[in-house]
């Protein structure tokens, strides 16, 4: 599904921000990445996602050469990766119902197709008494929700998580993680980023990605 | 994964809703009830309600007015230019000159039956001495006596329509039986008039363009500015997998409405301007002032083809912003990628 293979990565003219990065994340694999702030988790996600180009390796993304990708290709990968961002992301002028549905309606999908599915979606998340209510009005936790929410609700076969946990409360963050957990089931390849040890700790069986000094360590 | 499976779950994941009672509930209320009054229909992923589009609206609503001035003045000297020509070109007039020794109503006499007697007049009719002196009138003032001043008389020709006259011949029979009469088909008052319209209509296209080239330049200011302001927008867009033709397209949408909300408030001002220019004119065509800037300017009255351009223009402003905002928003998203 996505495989690495001597990937660095270096802005501009400085060192090596990531070296010599080589993994493979296979369909409906649940994996932590980890490692202390700065060490470049989220860079890391953001060449999975495509935002970063490498400055030398090979990275390929369900089968296809990234370096060959056009733009629309890219944006049709996109669409089958789901993505929750640390700081969430969300669109101020949309509702809730409206972030969560974005990805929908950038495929070009009629609101009375999806909208039964978002409601639905919103609900399972805890969201249903929020549709209409706009992101600066939702509490840390409710907008991660939403977040999460909008990365799912194009049923992705990747989902990318970056300190999903990471404003939230612990009681939450298990909450949160359960759902990941579902969400792995069901059939989705999951990567979180985090430096919450309790919070991996209670998925024992899930791969360890453990980033510093700029290379990476794979524990199973 | 099917929504439906995990629907059994919402009490096993726990996400109740946490949040504090009454806090924030007025503005949730506010919120919902404007969400709900949008309706489903279609997101709108570009923020219309800002200090920017308002600004932008007023821009263009002012270049459209403008713009649609200065189109219909256009279509007004151009078709004050046709009445002037086609009323003018449907006359003639012999000018006979008082000569010392010779006998000048003789000579209006024959100069009219010689005109008469031409095939292509419909109607030839001989001012008299009081009419033609009428004619000075606005020039001299009333109440003159000018016996004492050798005063051309006119003889106005009709044009029938069918046949043409012989002006050359008419020409040379007056030439041989009445010296002092000469034939005037206006033709260099006519050329002068069309070579006056064509550069008042000229103008107002050099005008129009340059109104058209501001209002595109503040357009596209207007566009980056927007997507300067909405890089959050662009930057979620292009992670949940929009292309940049989907983006440019939103963005043109976006402009699109600006546009027509500005060119509907100048197009629509600079209607109302017309309609009241030409009630105003009806009345005051009644003084003599009125009749001289009718009879120059015709009576702002703007025809169907005066009001289809203001349309036109309104809706090429419209059509303009779009494209323009397009082109920009492309040519940024390249460099982005």
């Amino acid at each position: 599904m996505v495989r690495f293979e001597n990937v660095g990565l270096r802005y501009g003219m400085g060192t090596e921000v990531l070296r010599d990065i080589s993994f493979a994340i296979e369909p409906q694999s649940f994996q932590f990445l980890t490692g202390p702030s700065g060490a470049g988790k989220t860079t890391l996600l953001r060449l999975i996602l495509m935002s970063l180009r490498p400055t030398r390796g090979f990275i390929s993304l369900f089968g296809q050469d990234v370096s060959q990708l056009g733009k629309d290709e890219i944006s049709a990968i996109r669409r089958r990766v789901g993505v929750v961002f640390q700081d969430f992301r969300l669109l101020d002028h949309l509702t809730t119902y409206e972030n969560v549905a974005l990805p929908l309606f950038v495929q070009g999908q009629e609101d009375r197709t999806y909208r039964p599915q978002v409601i639905e979606l919103l609900r399972w998340v805890g969201l249903g008494d929020h549709i209409h209510a706009y992101p600066p009005v939702l509490s840390g936790g409710e907008k991660q929700r939403a977040a999460i929410a909008r990365a799912l609700i194009v049923q992705p076969e990747l989902l990318l998580a970056d300190e999903p946990t990471g404003n939230v409360d612990p009681t939450l963050a298990r909450r949160l993680l359960r759902l990941f957990m579902e969400l792995n089931k069901s059939g989705t390849s999951v990567i979180i980023a985090t430096h919450d040890l309790a919070l991996m700790d209670q998925f024992d069986s899930a791969k360890r990605f453990v980033l510093g000094e700029g290379r990476l360590h794979v524990y199973d | 994964m099917s929504m439906t499976d995990h629907t059994d779950q919402d009490a096993d994941l726990g996400f109740d809703d946490d949040q504090p009672a009454g806090r924030r509930a007025g503005a949730k209320s506010r919120l919902a009830r404007a969400a709900q009054k949008r309706g489903p229909s279609r997101l709108a992923l570009i923020p219309a309600d800002t200090t920017a589009s308002r600004a932008l609206v007023t821009v263009i609503a002012i270049m459209t007015f403008l713009a649609t001035l200065t189109g219909g003045g256009a279509v007004l000297v151009y078709d004050a230019s046709k009445g002037w020509d086609s009323s003018i070109s449907q006359e003639m007039t012999i000018q006979v000159k008082p000569v010392l020794g010779r006998d000048v109503e003789a000579d209006v006499r024959k100069s009219a039956e010689l005109a008469r007697n031409m095939p292509g007049f419909s109607e030839v009719r001989t001012f008299s001495n009081d009419e033609s002196t009428k004619l000075l009138e606005p020039w001299l003032g009333a109440g003159l006596d000018l016996s004492g001043l050798p005063i051309p008389r006119l003889i106005v020709l009709k044009l029938a329509g069918s046949p043409r006259p012989n002006l050359d011949e008419l020409r040379r029979q007056l030439h041989q039986q009445v010296p002092s009469a000469v034939l005037d088909d206006h033709r260099l008052w006519l050329e002068r008039l069309g070579t006056m319209s064509r550069a008042l209509v000229l103008v107002a296209l050099v005008v129009l363009g340059l109104v058209l080239t501001a209002m595109a330049l503040a357009v596209a200011f207007a566009t980056q500015g927007a997507m300067a302001g909405s890089r959050e927008i662009v930057d979620v867009l292009h992670f949940v997998g929009a292309e940049d033709r989907f983006i440019a397209n939103e963005f043109q949408r976006h402009f699109l409405k600006l546009g027509l909300k500005g060119g509907f408030i100048g197009g629509g001002g600079a209607l109302i301007v017309f309609f009241l220019a030409g009630i105003a004119t009806s009345w005051w065509v009644t003084s003599l002032e009125g009749n001289q800037v009718e009879a120059l300017f015709g009576n702002f009255a703007l025809g169907s083809a005066g009001y289809v351009t203001i349309v036109v223009i309104a809706c090429a402003i419209a059509a303009l912003t779009a494209l323009m905002s397009r082109s920009v928003v492309l040519r940024r998203l390249r460099k982005v990628n």
